[in-house]
C-alpha cells in the first residue's frame, strides 16, 4: 500500500515544492533584461555626462522612464535569483546561509526600489 | 544549537574527512569552462555594479550637487576603468545568457559548437565594449 497520491504527479512540483519556478523566472527576467539593457546602454551612451537639467528632461519622457522602471524591476528579480544560486552553492553553514539569503533578498529589493523611486522623482519632477 | 552525537561519538556538526570528488583544480582549463566561470563572475559583478546605476540616478534624484559629486567620481581614471569593466561584464553576461537560451532549447551541445559559442561570447563581449566606448570617445572627442 502506498500513501502517495496521484496529486504529486499532477502538480509536478517536486520535493522543493516549487517546480521549475526559479528556472522559469530567471529566464523570463533574462529575456526582459536583454531587451531593456539594450535600451539602457543606448540611453547611457547618450546621457552619461549630461547635466542635471538635461537628465531630468530626458527622464520626463515616459518613453524613457517606463523602460527604466521595467528594467529596475526585472533586474532586481534576476539579481536576487542569480545570487541565490551562488549562495546555495558556496555558503554551507545553515545560519550563515539563511542570513546571506535574507541579505540577498533585501539588497536586491532595496536597489530595485531605489532605482524606481529615483526615476519617478526625476521624471515627475517633484 | 543542539549537537547530535553520531554512532561513533563524534559531533555531527564537525566535518568528517571524506574523499572529495574531482574539482576545478584537476581539470585542464578549457574555453567553455573559462566562460562558464566568467558568466557567474560577471553576474556577481553586475549584482554589485547595479549600485553604480543606482548611485547615478539616486544622486540625481537628491539634487544637482550630489549628482555633480557622483559624476565627478565617474570622471576619474579609476571611475572610467570601473565603467568600462561594468560595460564588458554586462555584454559578457548578456551574450552568455543568449548561449544559455540556445542550450535551453536543446541545441548546441556538441563540443565544437560549445567551444565556438564560448569564443563568440568572449570576443563578442570585447567587440561590443570596444564599439560602445569607441562611439563615446568619437562622439565626444575624448574620454
Amino acid at each position: 500500500m502506498t500513501l502517495r497520491t496521484p496529486m504529486k504527479n499532477v502538480r509536478h512540483l517536486g520535493s522543493a515544492k516549487e517546480g521549475t519556478d526559479h528556472f522559469w523566472k530567471s529566464r523570463v527576467t533574462a529575456v526582459a533584461n536583454l531587451v531593456l539593457t539594450g535600451f539602457l546602454v543606448a540611453f547611457l551612451v547618450e546621457h552619461a555626462g549630461s547635466d542635471h537639467a538635461a537628465l531630468k528632461t530626458a527622464l520626463g519622457s515616459p518613453v524613457v522612464a517606463v523602460p527604466l522602471i521595467l528594467l529596475a524591476l526585472s533586474a532586481a528579480i534576476h539579481m536576487k535569483l542569480g545570487m541565490q544560486v551562488i549562495i546555495e552553492d558556496y555558503v554551507h553553514g545553515e545560519g550563515t546561509r539563511i542570513a546571506t539569503l535574507l541579505l540577498n533578498t533585501f539588497f536586491a529589493t532595496s536597489v530595485g526600489a531605489a532605482l524606481v523611486f529615483a526615476v519617478l522623482k526625476l521624471s515627475l519632477g517633484v | 544549537m543542539a549537537e547530535a552525537k553520531s554512532a561513533s561519538g563524534a559531533l555531527a556538526s564537525q566535518p568528517v574527512e571524506r574523499p572529495l570528488s574531482p574539482h576545478l583544480q584537476v581539470y585542464r582549463m578549457t574555453i567553455s569552462m573559462f566562460m562558464s566561470i566568467m558568466h557567474r563572475m560577471t553576474g556577481a559583478a553586475l549584482y554589485f555594479g547595479t549600485l553604480l546605476l543606482a548611485a547615478w540616478l539616486v544622486s540625481a534624484a537628491i539634487g544637482p550637487e550630489a549628482f555633480d559629486t557622483v559624476n565627478g567620481l565617474f570622471n576619474t581614471v579609476l571611475g572610467k576603468l570601473v565603467l568600462i569593466g561594468y560595460t564588458w561584464a554586462l555584454f559578457n553576461h548578456a551574450l552568455g545568457g543568449i548561449r544559455h537560451f540556445i542550450w535551453d532549447s536543446i541545441h548546441g551541445y556538441d563540443l565544437k559548437t560549445v567551444d565556438r559559442m564560448s569564443w563568440m561570447t568572449l570576443l563578442g563581449s570585447l567587440a561590443l565594449t570596444g564599439a560602445v566606448w569607441g562611439y563615446v570617445v568619437a562622439s565626444r572627442g575624448g574620454l
